[in-house]
């Protein structure tokens, strides 16, 4: 009477060994590790190339590693000691990158998991620890949103007055005021033209008609939403990029660079203590330049040879040629508004558009009629050294400041390309509004104290629960366990940040699911004290136990999902678990613990007694 | 082993009365604590810089605090963290002072102090804006959660009852930002968390009692609403009792073991769970009667769920 059909008890059995195939990589503890990834956002990392050039250093260096593991981003070498894992950075470092002055790749230090290789082939990794269990920095800044949009109006206008100037239309005083633009006319009729002219040359002004002070007619243009809204992105999704470079730099194995709300990043680097570095990278800016080549015959030769001419450098173009270039900077990335990867017009071939400001449309413009098929070099200057991103032949003058770079590009490549040069010119400034650091002592003390606390909370119940229901009570107990079993597997597979207070959510779970257990518990006792026969009692007690479990977890449930829409920080780390927790507690409590009872009784006919303690019935 | 041999129903709401006048004296007290003393807000609700560190043998705290003022931070509050060994120094954020850098300053300020060089543990660095939004999250969140039970209680019990828990249940939170108040320890974000994860989890508490009362209403005609009432609790006290029992261990648990950082967090669970018992057991169940529930309420639900949504 009391059975599970075999699908449901097959059902629950496979769900278990699930969770315990995703819990067991986090017993196995951490083995150091070197990882490579690419340090530069125009160099994609090859995989299968990148792990057979580290087993080559490696081997040829002599230095045993216990598994190479690729990924998207990286590729890690795991080594049985820490001495190896120095060695062997040192010589990945020179293998990857032997000119240490321009790094291509990060090498850096990291940990992983020692499970074995079958289980991180499954996907089952460790649980994904906070910064708070080991150790680390994290940022939280603010894009300077005004800032990026002050910056766009000052150059609209500039742009303006050019094609007010253009279009032979006379203005008598273009000025930029908070967040709008006034144009002064002497009368309202040019006031008409202008608005026109304006009209024609952009949507992204939204204009309006206003008497000034000494009654002048006035044109205020104040950006569309829609503009606000696509210069905030943009600025955004820019300065994310800037970040990734920057962070490059430090050699984090496990970099975190995220969009947090409108006008937020969150920047987290584990492992690294040297917050005065972090800040400073944190905080650099990189510039664009268009430069000529020096094309002069037979320079380029001597420059090879050392001698570079005067007035003239030597860069490596991206795909290794030589290339001359002059000193002189034809424009600088101020001058840039926009840059988007697309494709050539005619062509078809990928492409970067480029978008200048009226200034910069007009020097550009004078510069390629002068040097019609000639090259001109587009460079990135970084901590005072200069990248060639490209170097195209003009072909024609170009002018009204949209350029396109196109030739040998992949789609790829364009889209890197576009947000590189963004990434350079157009930082908007940020600013550090929440930092948060962890030394790694305090780190491995808070998974210690954690851990021991779910640990002694744990066996206070389970010594109470077994004293007090017997053989139930050891049921309840293994059904908590596989209750702490599934949060820790469901939490390892979703590869959730656990903190401190997700740590916290898991013991106060715990705690609370075995309210679940003791319902049943109690009501199995009140219907023998009612006089049902054992088999009867087990199945109303579970039966009627289920509406009020259900109840009661969904209220707590209800408070769980409010922590996890409107916390932040700790809270989301704690809410995450609570709600997770809530639903393995429902399986558990009710499925398991019953399946378990099912097994131990259900075949039983003639059933005497249950192993639930003394059930005191009152004497009369 | 069972700890309750009651043969008949506890007359609890024989002396409902009783009960809420305590209870509202605790309310009005924790109330009064709130206005007049505030809460001990932590960094991240007030913004400013909290430095962590640990020295090999415990530091003499005075030069600290008069190095860190001739540097410039006279408002520095510098104190001893769970040991002797660890110092916590808080410093507020205000104008004219480069906020994001103040950790790396004072770590220079300390290390030049005498007497061992700090390890630095933890910085926590909040610009005020964020200060401002945790608190309206915070406020939202509260919100949030007391009109989903309200709202979820409605439709599966009646208007009454989740009008009576909900009564409970604030009062519990007030109680334990009361506390909070009298102590003045500090109320952090995780502290916060508790005390929602204590709303959700009491209200559970009264659902029990309210499952029972719902059961006890449709099973037995013979009794009277206060006797439904206290049928119901007297028949779940023990559940209540053991559950509750097991959570505190828990807790304890963490209290005893999970250092400072989780110190105030089950603090504030401990209070909520004392009293989360009392309130939504000995409180809820009083102003369900007090409202007016009764049995035909649950024996034509159909037109009584109209009337929960007027």
């Amino acid at each position: 009477m009391n059975r599970y059909p075999l699908w449901k008890n097959l059902m629950i059995g496979i769900v278990l060994v699930v969770g315990l195939l995703y819990t067991l990589p986090n017993f196995y503890g951490e083995v150091p590790a070197v990882q490579v990834s690419s340090g530069k956002a125009t160099l994609k990392l090859d995989a299968s190339s990148t792990t057979a050039r580290i087993e080559q250093a490696l081997a040829a260096a002599g230095i045993p590693q216990t598994g190479i593991f690729a990924d998207q981003n990286s590729v890690r070498a795991r080594f049985d000691t820490t001495d190896l894992q120095l060695q062997a950075k040192d010589v990945i470092e020179r293998t990857f990158n032997p000119d240490p002055a321009d790094p291509d790749y990060v090498v850096a230090l990291n940990l992983l998991s020692a499970s074995p290789n079958w289980l991180t082939s499954v996907n089952a990794l460790p649980m994904y620890l906070g910064l708070d269990l080991r150790g680390g920095v994290h940022f939280l800044l603010q894009v300077d949103m005004p800032g990026a949009i002050t910056k766009r109006l000052d150059s609209t206008a500039a742009d303006l007055r050019t094609l007010l100037r253009d279009q032979g239309v006379r203005h008598s005083g273009i000025e930029r005021d908070g967040r709008s633009i006034a144009v002064r006319f002497r009368d309202a009729g040019l006031r008409d033209s202008a608005r026109r002219a304006i009209e024609r040359f952009t949507g992204d002004l939204q204009l309006a008609d206003r008497d000034g002070p000494d009654a002048m007619p006035e044109l205020v243009a104040t950006l569309t939403q829609q503009a606000e809204k696509t210069i905030q992105e943009f600025a955004l999704k820019q300065n994310i990029t800037t970040l990734h470079n920057r962070i490059n730099e430090l050699g984090v194995a496990e970099p975190v660079i995220q969009q947090q709300g409108a006008d937020r990043i969150v920047v987290q680097l584990p492992g690294v203590q040297d917050v005065a570095k972090a800040k400073d990278i944190l905080g650099r800016t990189a510039t664009l330049e268009v430069r000529m080549v020096d094309e002069t015959p037979g320079a380029l030769e001597a420059a090879m040879n050392g001698q570079v001419p005067f007035g003239s450098e030597l860069y490596t173009e991206r795909g290794g040629r030589e290339l001359l270039v002059k000193k002189q900077v034809v424009l600088t990335g101020d001058r840039l508004t926009d840059a988007q990867p697309g494709f050539d017009g005619q062509t078809q071939e990928p492409a970067v558009h480029l978008t200048l400001d009226a200034a910069g449309s007009r020097i550009f413009r004078d510069v390629t009629r002068e040097n019609v098929g000639k090259r001109m070099a587009i460079l990135l200057i970084e901590k005072g050294k200069g990248e060639v991103i490209t170097a195209p032949v003009i072909r024609t003058e170009i002018g009204g400041g949209r350029v396109q770079i196109s030739g040998q590009m992949t789609t790829q490549e364009a889209t890197d390309v576009a947000l590189l040069l963004r990434a350079g010119s157009l930082a908007a400034p940020m600013e550090i509004i929440e930092e948060r650091t962890v030394g790694p002592s305090l780190g491995a003390e808070n998974i210690e104290k954690g851990f021991d606390s779910t640990l002694w909370g744990f066996a206070a119940i389970a010594a109470f629960m077994i004293a007090y229901y017997l053989l139930f009570g050891l049921v309840s107990v293994i059904a908590l366990a596989s209750n702490l079993l599934l949060l820790v597997a469901l939490l390892s597979m979703l590869q959730a940040t656990l903190t401190l207070p997700g740590i916290a959510a898991i013991a106060l779970t715990l705690g609370m699911a075995i309210d679940a257990n003791v319902l049943i518990n109690e009501r199995i006792r009140e219907e023998l004290r009612n006089g049902s026969s054992p088999q009867a009692a087990i199945t109303a007690g579970y039966e009627r136990a289920f509406d009020t479990i259900l109840d009661s977890n969904i209220t707590t449930l209800i408070a769980g999902i409010a922590l996890l829409v409107f916390g932040s920080g700790p809270v989301r780390g704690f809410a995450v678990v609570h709600c997770l927790g809530i639903m393995t507690s429902m399986f558990s409590a009710i499925l398991v613990s019953r399946m378990l009872v099912n097994l131990i009784y259900g075949r039983k006919r003639k059933l005497e007694k249950l192993s639930i303690g003394q059930v005191w019935k009152p004497s009369n | 082993m069972e700890f309750f041999r009651i043969k008949n129903d506890i007359p609890f709401m024989r002396h409902a009365l009783v009960f809420n006048v305590i209870s509202l004296l605790t309310f009005v007290l924790a109330v009064l604590f709130l206005a007049t003393r505030g809460l001990n807000l932590s960094v991240e609700f007030t913004g400013g810089t909290l430095v962590e560190v640990h020295y090999s043998e415990a530091p003499q705290l005075e030069p600290i605090r008069r190095a860190l003022s001739d540097d410039g931070y006279p408002d520095a509050q510098v104190q001893n963290f769970g040991s002797a060994r660890d110092v916590l120094i808080r410093l507020p954020n205000r104008d004219g002072l480069e906020s994001s850098r103040v950790s790396e300053k004072v770590m220079t300020t300390l290390s030049a102090v005498d007497g061992g060089s700090p390890e630095l543990r933890r910085v926590e660095f909040v610009g005020p804006q964020v200060g401002k939004e945790l608190a309206a999250d915070g406020a939202m969140a509260l919100l949030l959660v007391v009109v989903g039970i309200m709202v979820y209680l409605a439709l599966r019990f009646e208007w009454r009852f989740s009008v009576a828990a909900i009564i409970a249940n604030l009062h519990d939170v007030i109680i334990i930002l009361g506390f909070f108040a009298f102590f003045q320890w500090e109320f952090s974000l995780a502290v916060l968390a508790a005390v929602l994860a204590v709303l959700g989890y009491s209200v559970n508490e009264s659902v029990v009692v309210f499952d029972r009362v719902r059961e006890t209403f449709k099973k037995k005609r013979g009794m009277d609403t206060p006797q439904v009432l206290n049928h119901a609790i007297t028949r779940t006290i023990s559940r209540t009792v053991i559950t509750h029992g097991s959570t505190q261990m828990m807790v304890l648990s963490m209290l005893l073991f999970g250092g400072e950082t989780l110190y105030y967090f089950s603090l504030a669970l401990t209070i909520g769970i004392l009293f989360g018992i009392y309130s939504s057991v000995l409180v809820a169940s009083p102003l369900v009667m007090w409202l007016g529930v009764s049995r035909e309420q649950f024996m034509k639900p159909k037109q009584e769920k109209q009337e929960a949504v007027v």
